[in-house]
């Protein structure tokens, strides 16, 4: 028991001087060199516009908040669907209710005019 | 398959222990969509479907109360201690509503969201209670916490409301974090998060030293966790802060259900589950007790606003009901129910009257909260009645006779008496000499001073009743104390 967890801290403390390794290696041989383009934030190859440091609507937020929400009943519902055979009516009514739920919160958030863009 | 067999499947299945909060969550549902389609004049309606919901809610758990029953693959189970609490639970919240219909439409939040929040809370006080697993103890933690979070910071305009909510969110965040680590050392040290699975690893003798120690670490996190929310010292950081500034009826709401519902999982976690640990985990009560009775009597002579002065009178009642807790046994945990049903009469009772008084006319903000403790010098001269109320919970909450305060004072000394915590007994009733300071402060005030700033009472017909059934709860549990003790004991043995 006692041994199992010393093979795990043993695991974890030769990960990190791994890191450490070839962190320290790598800053051996690479050319050092900042300057001109390669200090620019890196955008995919893409010549940056404007300052990262702006403001953004904070509707954006309430769409990431519904975007997540209902990622996580596609997540619920993947599963719940392979084992749809063996759940039974029980677990079809309790998938019900969870999408109902769910649906209600979208009632909610659409009526309160959480879904459009402009104010 | 006909009814009668479904009804009995689904009976078997233990979906009648799920039954009470489903009701409360969906009276809170039904609120939240009722709120989208009515005109701001037909607003008036939410309360009382609120209280409708609450009071399904309670019929239902009155319909099961000799009944036992596990559902969800042994995660919550529906018990007499879990019916106990969720009355105590449903009582708060209907008074709160009550109380609110009032006050919520003067300050200008009287919005579904509002009651929604308080049903949606009160469901998962009453999951924390009827839990018997850690996970879904934590689930309930969680919606009562969100909600509350979000209640506090209800006065969205206003600055003090805000940072009641911030500071609430952020110290739960951490207290929630704390808790979820003990019930992760928990799993680690018995692979299980049952509490049947955790009294059977730890309650035998021959457990491995490792496991001991990994039990200890789980314990101290869980009690962390717990403490927080029970707001005992040194955690209590927020509970003066957020009680400020909150809505008055909330923080009323706050102060009851949220300290029930930690004592309902504490007694859950660690007097029936955990028992063997219990030598440690007193000793550490022990001082939590003291610190916390001391440091909120001490602290609560200096406030000079009286939502501030109860929130520290709340911590220093969290220091009694840990001292209840510290005795355990039966006695020790049966006190604790009696205190809890003693304080939510008098707790939200006095924030109650506070609720209902606002400064008059005459001053520069008229209308406003009549907050300070000084403004309530003479309100026996202009509001009698509400002054007489005011007089019955500051008697009640400073522990004399004949009231609940007192009852609920002396079975929680007598508790730890016979549980051989002499010592603790005799800090206890000193603490409570010395809270009879501020208590009667306030009662010297509305009786044998004069007006200085004219403060007006409200006229809210809900909020009245809701006064007198404070009233009337706080007397009778102090003049006929023994059928509810009764009550308690038979709930905690269902438990046992």
């Amino acid at each position: 028991m006692f041994l199992d967890y010393l093979y795990a801290a043993g695991f974890a403390i030769a990960g990190f001087i791994f890191l450490l390794l070839a962190l320290w290696v790598g800053a051996l041989v690479q050319p050092k060199d900042p300057s001109g383009r390669k200090l620019t934030t890196y955008e995919c190859g893409e010549i940056p516009v404007g300052q990262p440091w702006s403001q953004f609507n904070i509707r954006f937020y309430v769409f990431a908040l519904s975007f997540v929400i209902f990622d996580i009943e596609t997540i619920f519902l993947v599963p719940w669907a392979v084992v749809f055979k063996d759940v039974g009516v029980v677990g079809y009514v309790e998938m019900a209710v969870f999408v109902s739920v769910l649906l209600l919160g979208l009632a909610y958030a659409w009526r309160k005019g959480a879904l459009k863009w402009a104010l | 398959m006909n009814e009668y067999a479904l009804g009995q499947g689904l009976w078997e299945m233990g979906f009648a222990a799920a039954v009470p909060f489903t009701l409360v969550a969906l009276s809170a549902m039904a609120v939240l969509l009722a709120d989208l389609w009515l005109l701001p004049s037909q607003k008036r309606a939410l309360p009382w479907a609120a209280l409708a919901g609450v009071l399904l809610s309670a019929a239902s758990v009155a319909f099961l109360w000799n009944e036992e029953a596990t559902g969800f693959g042994g995660a919550i189970r529906l018990d007499r201690f879990s019916a106990f609490f969720a009355m105590v639970f449903l009582l708060g919240t209907g008074l709160v509503v009550l109380l609110s219909s009032a006050y919520a439409r003067r300050e200008g939040v009287e919005r579904g969201e509002y009651y929604a929040l308080l049903l949606f809370g009160t469901s998962g006080a009453m999951l924390m209670a009827s839990a018997v697993e850690l996970v879904t103890f934590f689930l309930g933690l969680e919606i009562l916490s969100v909600s509350l979070y979000v209640l506090s910071g209800f006065f969205r305009q206003r600055p003090a409301s805000a940072e009641a909510a911030a500071k609430y969110f952020i110290l739960g965040a951490f207290a929630s974090a704390f808790l979820l680590y003990g019930i992760a050392l928990f799993y680690g040290a018995s692979g299980s998060t049952t509490y049947a699975a955790l009294r059977e690893s730890f309650g035998s003798a021959a457990f491995p030293y490792s496991h001991g120690l990994l039990a200890l670490a789980a314990s101290g996190l869980l009690l962390i966790g717990l403490a927080f929310k029970l707001g005992a010292v040194p955690f209590h950081m927020w509970v003066p802060d957020t009680y400020e500034g909150a809505p008055t009826t909330i923080t009323a709401y706050m102060s009851v259900v949220s300290k029930a519902a930690a004592a309902a999982a504490f007694i859950r976690v660690f007097g029936a589950s955990l028992s063997s640990l219990q030598q440690d985990t007193s000793a550490v009560l022990w001082v939590l007790a003291v610190v916390t009775m001391t440091l909120g009597n001490v602290v609560a002579i200096a406030q000079t606003n009286i939502k501030r002065m109860l929130a520290y009178s709340s911590i220093a009642h969290a220091g009694y009901l840990l001292v209840a807790l510290t005795a355990a046994g039966e006695a020790g945990y049966s006190s604790v129910l009696f205190y809890v049903l003693a304080y939510v009469f008098m707790t939200l009772g006095a924030f109650g009257v506070v609720s209902l008084v606002r400064k008059g006319e005459g001053g520069a903000d008229a209308g406003a909260e009549a907050l300070d403790i000084s403004h309530y010098s003479g309100l026996a001269g202009r509001h009698g009645l509400l002054a007489a109320a005011m007089a019955v919970f500051m008697v009640s909450l400073s522990g004399i006779p004949p009231t609940a305060g007192f009852f609920a004072k002396f079975y929680v000394f007598s508790a730890a008496v016979r549980a051989g915590e002499v010592g603790l007994a005799i800090i206890g009733v000193l603490n409570s000499l010395v809270s009879v300071y501020f208590y009667m402060r306030i009662v010297f005030l509305m009786y044998m001073k004069e007006e200085t700033v004219p403060v007006r009472g409200s006229r809210s017909r809900a909020g009245w009743v809701a006064l007198a059934a404070c009233v009337l709860g706080t007397l009778l549990l102090g003049v006929l104390p023994s059928s509810f003790a009764r009550l308690a004991t038979e709930s905690i043995a269902s438990i046992f």
